[in-house]
């Protein structure tokens, strides 16, 4: 599967989320995953979104993109020229027999216990996808209840700002 | 209610007040429109001003065709205005159609009171969310302050790069509520830069491959005419002396009179047309989209050609068709800067087109756009179509409905100019043709319009009729009824054994006809005439001509077994292409 990461300055209006997602549905191309928050510029919106390009090319989901009023910009993070990374919240069943061994992942992953319970503890955890991903199957055997992960947060490397350029125009 | 007070120099108006100056200040001289209750303070304001001509339509669709017909023939943006809810979604299937031919039009709506939104309140529908994803942009006001900004911004965003559609939805407390009335506004879309100048290395490329080509083609479509490019198309295929194929968008862009013109390509287009594409060495695509009713089978279209493609929508470039020399701009400007490049390239090296214009010349020789007369003793839909376009001539205006008529009409009409052909390309929306040559004569009052109509279209919108009988807007209809959904009929006749089913929308020949369209067209106070033979033709289309004082309607009584020839069957190769049933052009396509 080839996916890309974008990362797409936008103006906050109303209803952007649904052009953006509305123009990825009708046009056939799949989101993997999807963040949106706000940035250092007031009135801007960042979304970052992983695409599968299976279908139509990345040049064509950015070009349509590109087309939306509010879409100001499109830069595509490689993954060796920027950060990335996931959050997630995982709830996983424990008794006297696992929690030492659930507590001792959590350690060698870095993670977090936010929530204890007598049955159950919440996980938090953020890094790769590929991190989240090997954590996930480290705990799955011991019963996981719930999960809550968001989509990909990525930011190039090095001093420059993906705002910067349309600040100077 | 703004607490600003005003000055002379900006005075406080209502948010309907300030809609109905920046429409004025931007030039807007005809709307078309239906009231309702969310946009009653708009209206109330209309009446009471002369700057602004408001024709009363008595369908939403009808406002949206007769907006889009106004801008085909004039160039200048069409304004249709609808109330919430149903008034809104009336406007839907015209604005839809305004987008797949990237038509400038500026759609109007009043929404309920700001309170109201989002609570299932009478007459609401979220049509700024419906029409999403059939506008360039769509914006919703609820402050009375940000209406000539957002009014300016959607004239700017329908008139530029490549035109469209964009929805203006105005709460009824904007309408009512007052602020100070700043002209000319700030206008801000930081996320909107059309690129209408092309980068100079491409423009280089271009003319180095034309020069190596041997079998080069103009692919020439609507983009072209909405960059008024006409002129400089002319010199530019001049200068390099290759054939032309002009889509359906694009009929008269080049005149069918000039000896390069090759005629209409695609499912329907000439045979050289049709094949001057297919066998090219080198495609010159001017403001077309390589739609599917041109290519055919995309994997099988001109195998062995490079592309050379002009479009202002980077999007447009690759989508279909890869792109050997990518050119972003505007069509115009980009003919002006290959023009002088080209004289240079060509003094070194011209290409020698004698083989090539030797094949295709043959081909025009040999398929010449005929038709057979039918067996059934009725009339034939394309002599009667011709003749029409013959006695009314090029200054005249042509709006088609969508089907065999139209195809008829793209094919047997002689169109000398850009604007004189109207029709639904993309969208193909049947109902289209009386209310699009209602706007276009709005638009261009002293020019002939005819709506030239199948009785299946003609039944889906023919109530503007109404509209044109009491606003004085004298176009002329010409029913082409053969009693049938021909074009599906056609389908069916050859794709389907013959399985007509519910393409038949009454028995035929009469006596009895449902409805009977000459009482309809009486019972409207037009002039109405029904023709069945053919002497009656020429003296019934003269009739037309010179009733000027009310509209006009002629009955076509037509065989309902012609059909479209050439056609290219749907899913298989331009090589494919047929000139009449069971006959297929000999070619070398190896």
């Amino acid at each position: 599967m080839s996916q890309h990461v974008l990362s797409l300055l936008v103006e906050d209006k109303p209803g952007l989320l649904t052009r953006v997602a509305g123009l990825f549905a009708r046009r056939g191309f799949n989101i993997h995953s999807l963040a949106v928050g706000t940035t250092e510029v007031p009135g801007l919106s960042r979304i970052t979104v992983v695409v599968d390009v299976e279908g139509a090319p990345l040049e064509q989901v950015t070009k349509q993109l590109n087309k939306l009023i509010n879409v100001l910009k499109i830069v595509e993070l490689e993954p060796e020229q920027s950060v990335q990374r996931e959050h997630m919240l995982v709830k996983v069943r424990v008794d006297a027999g696992t929690r030492s061994q659930i507590l001792e992942a959590v350690n060698l992953f870095r993670a977090r216990v936010v929530d204890v319970a007598p049955d159950s503890l919440v996980i938090e955890v953020t890094g790769d996808s590929q991190k989240i991903e090997a954590l996930l199957r480290v705990l799955e055997p011991f019963g996981i209840k719930e999960i809550a992960q968001s989509g990909l947060l990525a930011m190039g490397r090095g001093s420059k700002s993906i705002s910067e350029r349309i600040y100077k125009n | 209610m703004s607490n600003s007070a005003g000055s002379a120099e900006h005075p406080v108006l209502t948010g309907s007040g300030a809609l109905l100056k920046s429409l004025e200040y931007l030039g807007i001289t005809d709307v078309f429109g239906l009231p309702g209750g969310a946009i009653m303070p708009f209206y109330d304001e209309l009446m009471s001003q002369t700057a602004i001509r408001h024709i009363l339509v008595r369908h939403e669709q009808g406002a949206g065709h007769a907006a889009e017909g106004y801008a085909l023939a004039s160039g200048q943006v069409g304004v249709c205005i609808a109330t919430s809810g149903p008034g809104a979604t009336n406007l839907v299937t015209a604005i839809a159609d305004a987008y797949m031919d990237s038509i400038p039009m500026i759609a109007i709506t009043g929404q309920v009171f700001s309170h109201l939104m989002g609570t299932d309140a009478f007459q609401e529908v979220d049509i700024v969310g419906v029409t999403m994803p059939i506008t360039k942009h769509s914006f919703l006001v609820t402050k009375p302050e940000d209406v000539p900004a957002t009014i300016a911004a959607a004239y700017q965003l329908a008139t530029t790069g490549r035109p469209g559609p964009v929805l203006v939805d105005i709460t009824k407390d904007c309408q009512i509520n007052s602020a100070p009335f700043i002209w000319p506004p700030k206008v801000d879309l930081p996320g909107y830069r059309p690129i209408t100048k092309a980068h100079g290395k491409q423009i280089t490329a271009a003319a180095q491959l034309i020069s190596e080509s041997s079998k080069p083609v103009f692919y020439v479509g609507g983009g072209s005419v909405r960059a008024n490019a006409q002129t400089e198309l002319a010199t530019l295929v001049e200068a390099v002396g290759a054939p032309v194929v002009t889509t359906l968008t694009a009929r008269g862009i080049l005149p069918d009179s000039h000896p390069q013109n090759l005629g209409m390509p695609g499912m329907h287009g000439t045979v050289p047309a049709v094949l001057a594409l297919q066998e090219s060495d080198l495609i010159i695509a001017l403001g077309a989209r390589f739609d599917d009713r041109v290519t055919g089978k995309v994997s099988e279209f001109a195998p062995n050609a490079k592309v050379i493609h002009v479009d202002i929508d980077p999007a447009e470039i690759g989508k279909i068709r890869e792109a050997d020399v990518p050119i972003v701009g505007d069509v115009r400007e980009v003919i002006l800067d290959l023009l002088p490049v080209w004289a240079d390239v060509k003094r070194a090296t011209a290409p020698d087109l004698t083989d090539w214009w030797a094949r295709l010349n043959t081909l025009r020789e040999t398929y010449p756009l005929g038709f057979d007369t039918p067996d059934d003793g009725l009339l034939s839909p394309q002599a009667i179509i011709a003749k029409i376009g013959e006695m009314t001539g090029p200054e005249g205006i042509f709006a088609a409905g969508v089907g065999q008529h139209q195809m008829w009409s793209a094919q047997y009409i002689k169109y000398e100019r850009p604007g004189a052909w109207l029709n639904s390309g993309g969208a193909g929306t049947m109902g289209f043709s009386v209310p699009a040559a209602m706007g276009a004569k709005v638009a261009q009052p002293d020019r002939t319009v005819w709506s030239i109509d199948g009785d299946g279209c003609f039944q889906m919108t023919n109530q503007e009729l109404a509209t044109c009988m009491i606003n004085g807007i004298n176009i002329k209809v010409a029913v082409i009824n053969n009693s049938s959904l021909g074009m599906v009929r056609q389908w069916q006749t050859l794709f389907f054994d013959g399985r007509h089913s519910f393409t038949d929308l009454q028995p035929l020949p009469g006596p009895e006809f449902i409805p009977d369209f000459v009482k309809l067209g009486e019972a409207y106070g037009m002039l109405a005439i029904r023709v069945r033979t053919e002497e009656e033709i020429e003296p019934a289309i003269k009739l037309a001509l010179e009733t000027n004082d009310r509209p006009v309607l002629i009955d076509f009584i037509v065989s309902k077994d012609a059909m479209v020839w050439p056609m290219v069957p749907q899913g298989v190769g331009n090589s494919n292409v047929q000139y009449a049933r069971e006959h297929a052009p000999v070619w070398d396509g190896e």
